[in-house]
């Protein structure tokens, strides 16, 4: 298989996991927002933070603002971290390899792009925002299914869900790095609290149930973030991720370098848990893993993208 | 209401398909008999089950305007075009003598240059070329073939005789249209194949790998085979894509290739560099290599002509074949057939003046309401003098541009392009064509059965590019048993 085919299917894959990651993260926050009182310090431009793009936002407005965060992060196409731009780059991949993919899903991922350029502006407003970023967690996880049951799990196929579940398992340390944050330092003000932003959190990710059906007793931060981290069965965990990661490079050719480090990452999420959750080290810990990953993506595009490079 | 052949009049063109209203050709009669069977409505409805297969396939050609690509479904027209097998046999031997003869022009003008010693073909026609690449002197390809993959565009004037309009060397495209209109005319009139001995093309992509595997520097039972495309904004994109998947060869771009130390061409894997054998480029020659030709070549492969005078790696169609590409050479095809073959051209020229000669410029001055005026070095019909459908403005300009450029442009009389019938409307109208057959050479030769038909969808329009408003029809050698 040609390194630039690989390297379009996995960019295409991580485009998609980012833009439904977006949408999930505006669309939960959105809801457990309404739930906060405005002492608790939280508001909008956490999400700038979490997503990792400050500097970014910082420069384009320097102001700041609701509104412009949730453009900025929605339906700005020139905001490279908005859903549109992730869609469209996920379309300029999908389009670029039309050959590899069935045809059935160059089309969804073209439709799906066409459906977001229209209706995402439409999101920053209160009244259309869950129902539109709905319809794009919707559609991508369709085109997740399409391509897992439509297309052979060949290289091709792998590369796919290497892009995504490296982008899957980023997201995630994101979220919990930024619960870390902000919201165990609001819970020393107001107890309660803490409650419903893991609920939030853990909705986020589509993790509210599966939680409920792992841990089954009240919800404590403690379990939130081991759950997160170390469940090997759910979908949205870094484990699963991690293990998920493992298992396509398996099948890979020349897959030494980049397994290597996957397994070290294995080894630190499933070691360095720290006890009895403190803040600092909480979110030193999901730096480090954030470091990482983009590691894990340094060594695979080395292997497989630049084989000029790697001989 | 049946379908009337009799009200069907082709009027002073020839039209393949009947000799005069009500009366059809003999290797058509199959064909017409069965259509009169049909009601317009019966037909439309086939058209329109055409028109969806099309679209299901995606089959699509690329316009590029305003800036933006835009894929459009490929206009078909369902009534086939028909040729007899014996007339066909004769236009094959005249195809494959032509490449032959050209082959040999080619690999003798970058190597001993006998023809021009000989004074038979004018030496300031080559170094004006701008087709001629002086980067190519000296290089001899395997079997001596330069030219492997031909497409020639083929007209028949009112008389019913066919002639040779273009030699496309460079990189003619069509074929994928060709084997698609052929799958879709079987789910369109399935009855038809199964009693008519219609000749096969869809071993074209087996013939082509066959053609390009015989250039391999390595003897190797599977040859390491690629096409290489100028990516996907390349209004020919779909069918690289269609030719590599039918071949099992890589799709590659520019990007893809390195050349190593060792002259060698390498792809790069997800499993790391592997050797290239073949191969087979859709580039045009001065974007192939950025050491060599345009420095700002993005498309291209820095070292590929290195790689391939080294012995290397064969490229198909070889860099420099172009130089017998060029309509003003054209006009010197049949004295290069006599020259390298001894024998006369089996299938005529058109009758082509060459501006650059005195005497033919100061007839084409004379002459231009009656002439096509034609730039020498552009294809896709554009740049183009139709001196009977021209304004005086239009013919004054061309005037000045021959004056201007003389070797730059030659001029042929107009042709009145052969017709086939064509559905418009629910009705069947003549619709004038052309015929552009692929002809292949490498250790062996073969030509396509029949071809690509491009028709012009326009009432009297003799403009059958597809860029321009023209579709294309299945096209039918068939053996009648007669002969």
């Amino acid at each position: 298989m040609l390194s630039r085919v690989a390297e379009r299917m996995y960019w295409g894959a991580r485009y998609l996991e980012r833009a439904e990651n977006t949408a999930r993260l505006v669309r939960v926050y959105d809801a457990a927002l309404l739930d906060l009182p405005d002492e608790a310090g939280v508001g909008w431009p956490l999400l700038v933070d979490i997503c990792g793009v400050r500097e970014l936002f910082n420069a384009r407005h320097p102001k700041g603002g609701d509104r412009e965060t949730l453009r900025f992060l929605i339906s700005d196409p020139d905001s490279p971290s908005s859903i549109t731009a992730s869609l469209g780059q996920a379309r300029e991949n999908f389009r670029t390899t039309r050959d590899q993919c069935p045809t059935e899903a160059w089309r969804s991922v073209n439709e799906l792009y066409l459906y977001g350029r229209k209706t995402l502006p439409k999101a920053t407003s209160p009244r259309r925002r869950h129902e539109v970023l709905s319809e794009i967690v919707q559609r991508t996880q369709q085109l997740t299914g399409l391509l897992s049951g439509t297309m052979s799990h060949g290289d091709a196929y792998n590369f796919i869900r290497l892009g995504r579940n490296l982008e899957r398992a980023d997201m995630t340390t994101r979220i919990i790095d930024i619960a870390a944050a902000t919201l165990l330092g609001a819970r020393t003000k107001e107890n309660g609290l803490d409650n419903t932003l893991w609920m939030a959190v853990l909705k986020s990710l589509s993790g509210y149930q599966m939680y409920r059906q792992y841990v089954r007793r009240r919800i404590r931060d403690e379990d939130v973030i081991r759950f997160l981290l170390h469940d090997p069965l759910f979908p949205r965990a870094v484990a699963h991720c991690l293990e998920d990661l493992e298992t396509s490079m398996l099948k890979l050719p020349n897959h030494e370098i980049p397994l290597r480090a996957v397994l070290r990452l294995q080894r630190i999420v499933a070691t360095q848990l720290p006890q009895g959750v403190e803040e600092a080290a909480l979110r030193k810990l999901m730096d480090d893993l954030q470091l990482e990953l983009a590691d894990v993506h340094r060594q695979l595009s080395t292997a497989w993208f630049l084989p000029d490079q790697a001989a | 209401m049946k379908i009337s052949w009799s009200e069907y009049d082709p009027g002073d063109a020839w039209d393949e398909l009947l000799s005069a209203p009500g009366l059809p050709r003999p290797h058509a009669r199959k064909l017409t008999n069965y259509l009169a069977s049909l009601t317009p409505a019966r037909l439309s409805r086939r058209q329109q089950a055409a028109e969806r297969a099309i679209v299901e396939m995606g089959i699509t050609f690329t316009v590029y305007s305003e800036g933006q690509n835009i894929d459009r479904a490929w206009p078909f027209d369902i009534i086939p075009r028909v040729v007899a097998a014996s007339e066909w046999r004769h236009i094959e031997t005249g195809l494959k003598q032509r490449l032959t003869a050209l082959n040999m022009f080619i690999d003798d003008i970058y190597n001993e240059q006998r023809i021009l010693a000989a004074k038979r073909f004018p030496r300031e026609v080559i170094e004006t070329s701008g087709n001629f690449l002086r980067e190519c002197m000296g290089a001899r390809p395997a079997h001596g073939v330069w030219a492997h993959v031909c497409g020639s565009d083929l007209v028949r004037d009112a008389d019913g005789t066919v002639y040779v309009l273009e030699d496309n060397l460079r990189v003619p495209s069509g074929v994928s249209y060709m084997l698609e209109n052929r799958i879709v005319t079987k789910q369109v009139f399935p009855e038809l194949f199964a009693h008519s001995r219609i000749l096969p093309v869809d071993n074209y992509a087996s013939m082509l790998f066959d053609t390009l595997a015989s250039l391999s520097p390595r003897p190797l039972d599977h040859p390491e085979v690629v096409v290489l495309t100028p990516g996907i904004y390349n209004s020919a994109y779909f069918e690289h894509a269609y030719l590599a998947q039918a071949m099992g060869a890589e799709l590659v771009e520019g990007g893809d290739l390195v050349v190593g130390d060792d002259n060698c061409v390498y792809m790069r894997t997800i499993a790391g560099l592997e050797r290239v054998d073949v191969v087979y480029r859709r580039v045009n020659d001065t974007f192939l290599d950025p050491e060599v030709f345009r420095h700002d070549s993005m498309l291209g492969v820095p070292g590929l002509m290195r790689a391939w005078r080294a012995g290397n790696v064969a490229i198909a169609n070889a860099p420099g074949a172009g130089v017998a590409d060029d309509k003003l050479v054209y006009a010197y095809v049949p004295d290069i057939i006599r020259f390298y073959l001894d024998e006369d051209a089996i299938l005529p020229n058109v009758p082509t003046r060459a501006c650059i000669d005195d005497d033919d410029r100061r007839y084409v001055l004379d002459h231009l309401p009656e002439l096509v005026v034609k730039p020498v070095n552009e294809s896709g019909g554009y740049g183009m003098l139709i001196g009977p459908a021209a304004s005086q403005k239009e013919i004054d300009r061309f005037a000045s541009l021959v004056k201007r450029d003389p070797r730059n442009y030659v001029a042929q009389p107009v042709l009145n392009l052969s017709t086939a019938p064509t559905l418009v409307r629910g009705r069947l109208e003549p619709r004038h064509l052309d015929l552009r057959p692929f002809s292949l050479q490498g250790e062996r030769s073969a030509v396509t059965a029949g071809g690509l038909t491009r028709v012009a969808l326009v009432k009297g329009s003799l403009v059958v590019n597809s860029s321009q408003g023209g579709g294309s029809k299945d096209t039918w050698v068939v053996e009648t048993g007669e002969d």
